[in-house]
């Protein structure tokens, strides 16, 4: 110790002759920081309801609330998260996590008020004035906390594909699911979507956790055709999919597939026939057709013990799902496995049986309590077209089906397909594959109405058609069919300007300025199908009400006449994941329909 | 000024090796210190024994501050739990976030990108400076020094600025995350710290001439709480109070983590073992941190991810696996002990705070024979904060 350290204090005074350094009005000077985690903002537009910021919320501070003028629709909820700053801790998981990015923080940080419940609000909705402030805590780029890419599926290379009808996806591996199973967020907007229902974010927590058995049990719980969806069902859920906003969806359809494909079908029987009524009922039930309507309903029915039989007219069940899909989308001993489980249940499947040849519907009506009407449309339109009358203009139904009933044709060196939706991409690549097997080269030309970005089809279809050397001509209407000596040898088509008019309806418009001629030994037309009512019979086609050319059906898929019922793509459309839903609710509404009988009684 | 082993005030001791007592006697006085203590020793009580105004006997007691933060870990998903690990030391929470963060990593096999463990380096010496701010303000508030904290509070808040502007946080930053940091630098971060390092070493400067230049400080804390180099290791010493007894003990130099293997210093070490001797180990500690920062501005990477690719983590499973994560944080080791068991939640997250040593066991001993009057600022040199006591 020494004077300098009696001295060496006093020094402090010289802050006598300085400038406080506190800020006199904190409040209105200081601003947060460009980052500051601040009080939440939402972009009620960006948001979509999906929850995952009240899913990592460890303080349960995020409830996901209805708003009055938010309205459900597809892929939103319509839900939105409200925030209770009485246990909110400010970490900003839910800005990191937020699927659509919609959610941030502002860098505002003071709010007074006596009431305490107001510090529990819905940004975006309760509005306050730092809903508009642009400084605030954002994600940073890059960083995210779920995956949002894909895991790429292996597929055939166009060139090993081209000639052979054999399946091009290859399914994922085990690893492969467990990665885009691990992406899910488990929000289940895709379930709200999914036509039927499907617990789509629980049967991919089965494959996180292994459990196939338990997968395969929730996929029949609301789709006996879990092979068949999941290898071409048009997958609305991945429209819906929460991750889609900033990457790629979950590949749902194809982690459905992978866990049936997990299963041996034995087990996939057993599993299946869980919780099935074993007492026979005495109501029996004819569904008309042998597709994903039809047979979705007798599942069920037969499930529950009622006795169901299926009258088919083609050789082999399956509707269009067999004789509408090619080979190389849907092999048919996966269809097979699907359709086994459901004659597992004891349904009763009578091929080559044609209502209205080989059995009339007022027989199938005496002999059963009840009738559904699943028939599909499987008659093609015509374009009407000058020289489409032609034997060599067919429907690409009717060629499809050819296909599949393995009947072998000579198929011209060149090929016009008109059409421009996934049926005419079917045939297209189907015929492509038979011209490559028979002529060793593809020449199939298809002209589309539509431009190239509302063209109809899937973008994949379109692109893995072109891989496999089909030429995709879009905007192009179809004018004549070329005739020489009683020969198909082309189509004349002229570029479509526009499809529709003004108010919506199809009015196409041409330029007759440009007009091409494609040779073609064979132009197919897949403009549409059409249901065939003819077996009905005058005296029920007149009873029955009809709409547009279709029978009209209730909520219920219950027609006029009180002992039928009608699903599936002739009423209602468009596609196998809607049929199943259909078909469900018409074995729902016909038990329904048997408990007031019995209750009667 | 060397310890003085008088223990003429000191009880007998009854045949079972208790302390003999007798309160009725008239001699003794039982005193309370804390739990309401405004200081930084924080939200701990020590029941103290006096004979007259000297101590003789006393007993640290905590739970005032427990939240079962550790058990409420094991209920919540890994990366939930991110949020709340920096509640376990309000003061310098960022030892929490890293010691996490890369047992996580380490458990989870993730790989962290260079620029994310300079960017963790910079938070953590950051942290530092704050931390031993805030000591410097106590430890001479403890005495009566009520100037100096107003000084080191400002520069602190110069410095929280700056954690305001790279994390989005003042004081419960949230920034080290399982994977690597939230994000870069800000831009013009550089040369704003180094304004708030200059503004930090002139304060420093202020605050060596008044409070350590200063006959009234050195009287009272020269001599005062004297640790036995030898008990160092029995009591679990480590940090600076470990280095004011002349062991050398640095964890950033001993097992290396993050790039301090990179970074140019030496451990800070002093040689008497008293108050003193520890307050100054800190002081030139905050300078040598001060120093770290301008090397890492100097050295980091600009560019490149700052984050790992993480599972999705709103479902993310760990597998079996134990792991202990330390680190030097200014009060000594400071350690995460994680165990997973292949679930979504950590089976058990056991911190070692190096309060938990220093403020209990160690100050029980060091409280002997010491005047009432310098119990507070013994308790202040050892730099315990009762949060990480009780976790």
């Amino acid at each position: 110790m020494s004077l300098s350290d009696v001295l060496s204090p006093f020094s402090a005074w010289k802050n006598l002759f300085r400038d406080p350094v506190s800020i006199a009005d904190p409040l209105n000077d200081r601003p947060g920081a460009p980052r500051y985690r601040g009080f939440h903002q939402n972009d009620i537009e960006k948001c979509i309801g999906c929850g995952t910021c009240e899913a990592i919320c460890q303080n349960a501070a995020i409830d996901m609330v209805p708003v009055a003028e938010m309205a459900t629709k597809a892929g939103d909820s319509g839900l939105r998260p409200r925030i209770d700053y009485g246990r909110c801790c400010w970490c900003a998981l839910c800005v990191d996590v937020c699927m659509t990015s919609s959610l941030s923080m502002s860098n505002e940080y003071k709010w007074v008020d006596h009431d305490p419940e107001v510090f529990r609000f819905t940004p975006g909705i309760d509005l306050k004035h730092w809903d508009s402030t642009k400084l605030g805590y954002r994600r940073p780029e890059g960083h995210r906390l779920t995956g949002n890419e894909r895991v790429v599926m292996g597929e055939l290379a166009p060139e090993a594909r081209a000639d052979s009808f054999v399946e091009i996806v290859a399914g994922y591996d085990l690893e492969q699911a467990k990665l885009e199973a691990d992406r899910c967020v488990s929000c289940g907007l895709c379930v709200a979507t999914c036509p039927t229902h499907m617990a789509v974010p629980e049967y991919i927590a089965s494959i996180r956790d292994g459990d196939y058995e338990q997968g395969v049990r929730l996929l029949y719980q609301t789709n006996p055709f879990s092979n068949v969806c999941g290898r071409v069902c048009t997958h609305r859920c991945e429209t819906s999919c929460a991750a889609r906003h900033e990457g790629d969806p979950i590949a749902i359809r194809w982690l459905k597939r992978h866990i049936i494909d997990q299963v041996p079908h034995d087990r996939v029987k057993q599993i299946a026939a869980e919780g099935r009524v074993n007492e026979p009922s005495d109501h029996r039930v004819a569904i008309i057709g042998a597709g994903p309507a039809g047979l979705t309903a007798a599942f069920d029915l037969a499930k529950a013990g009622h006795g169901v039989t299926v009258f088919e007219a083609q050789p082999a069940p399956g509707g269009m799902m067999r004789y509408g899909i090619p080979e190389y989308r849907l092999p048919y001993d996966k269809l097979d496995e699907d359709v086994d489980v459901i004659r597992s249940m004891g349904v009763e499947i009578r091929c080559n049986t044609r209502v209205g040849e080989d059995i009339s519907i007022d027989q199938l009506r005496e002999q059963h309590d009840t009738v559904l009407l699943a028939i599909g449309l499987h008659q093609g339109r015509s374009t009407r077209i000058p020289g489409s009358e032609h034997q060599d203009v067919v429907s690409a139904v009717e060629l499809l089906r050819r296909i599949t009933l393995g009947e072998r044709f000579d198929v011209p060196a060149t090929i016009a397909v008109i059409g421009g939706g996934n049926v005419a991409m079917d045939i297209a690549r189907s015929l492509a594959r038979m011209q490559r097997q028979q002529h060793g080269q593809v020449g199939v030309t298809l002209v589309a109405l539509e431009a190239e970005d509302l063209m109809l089809a899937d973008r994949e279809e379109i692109d893995e058609a072109r891989e496999e050397g089909v030429v995709i001509l879009p905007s192009r209407g179809p004018r004549q069919c070329l005739i020489e000596r009683d020969a198909v040898t082309g189509l004349e088509t002229v570029h479509c300007v526009s499809v529709f008019d003004e108010q919506g309806r199809f009015a196409p418009k041409y330029d007759e300025s440009d007009i091409q001629v494609h040779d073609a030994g064979l132009v197919v037309e897949a403009i549409g199908q059409a249901a065939d009512h003819a077996f009905l019979g005058e005296s029920l086609t007149e009873a029955l009400e009809w709409e547009r050319n279709r029978i009209r059906i209730d909520a219920e898929g219950h027609t006029s006449e009180s002992w039928l019922w009608a699903a599936g793509d002739a009423v209602e459309g468009p596609d196998v994941i809607t049929a199943v839903a259909a078909g469900h609710r018409i074995a729902a509404s016909m038990m329904s329909a048997f408990a007031q009988k019995s209750g009667r009684a | 000024m060397a310890y003085q082993a008088d223990r003429s005030q000191y009880p007998s001791r009854r045949p079972d090796g208790s302390l003999d007592i007798d309160l009725s006697s008239g001699k003794y006085l039982k005193l309370w210190q804390g739990p309401q203590h405004p200081g930084i020793t924080g939200n701990m009580s020590v029941e103290l024994t006096v004979c007259g105004d000297e101590v003789v006997e006393g007993k640290t007691h905590v739970g005032y501050l427990h939240r079962g933060f550790e058990k409420l870990m094991e209920r919540r998903t890994f990366i939930q739990c991110f949020p709340i690990v920096c509640r376990i030391c309000v003061p310098e929470p960022d030892f929490n976030e890293y010691c996490y963060a890369a047992a996580v990593e380490e458990l989870a096999g993730l790989e962290v990108p260079e620029r994310a463990h300079w960017i963790r380096t910079l938070i953590l010496e950051m942290g530092r400076i704050n931390s031993y701010l805030m000591y410097l303000g106590g430890q001479a508030g403890a005495l009566g020094q009520g100037v100096i904290g107003q000084w080191t509070t400002y520069v602190r808040d110069l410095m929280l600025d700056r954690f305001e502007e790279l994390s989005g946080a003042r004081i419960y930053h949230m920034f080290i995350m399982p994977g690597g940091v939230r994000d870069g630098l800000p831009d013009g971060f550089e040369q704003r710290m180094e304004e708030t390092l200059r503004e930090i070493e002139s304060t420093l400067a202020d605050v060596k001439d008044v409070m350590f230049n200063n006959a009234v400080f050195k009287k009272r804390t020269v001599g005062l709480g004297y640790i036995d180099p030898a008990i160092v290791d029995q009591y679990g010493v480590t940090g600076p109070t470990a280095r004011a007894a002349g062991v050398a003990k640095d964890v950033r130099r001993d097992q290396p983590y993050l790039v301090y293997p990179e970074l140019d210093f030496e451990p800070v070490v002093g040689q008497d073992s008293d108050v003193f001797t520890r307050a100054d180990v800190r002081r030139r500690d905050l300078l040598m941190s001060v120093d770290l920062i301008r090397q890492i501005l100097a050295r980091m990477p600009r560019s490149g991810a700052v984050m790992a690719p993480l599972p999705n983590v709103l479902h993310w499973k760990i597998p079996f696996g134990e792991t202990y994560i330390r680190g030097e944080c200014s009060r000594g080791e400071y350690g995460y002990y994680l165990v997973t068991d292949g679930s979504g939640y950590p089976r058990r997250v056991n911190v070692r705070g190096p309060s938990y040593t220093h403020a209990m066991a160690l100050l029980e001993r060091l409280i002997v024979n010491c005047n009432i009057a310098d119990v507070a600022a013994l308790m202040v040199s050892l730099h315990t904060y009762p949060p990480e006591i009780e976790r």
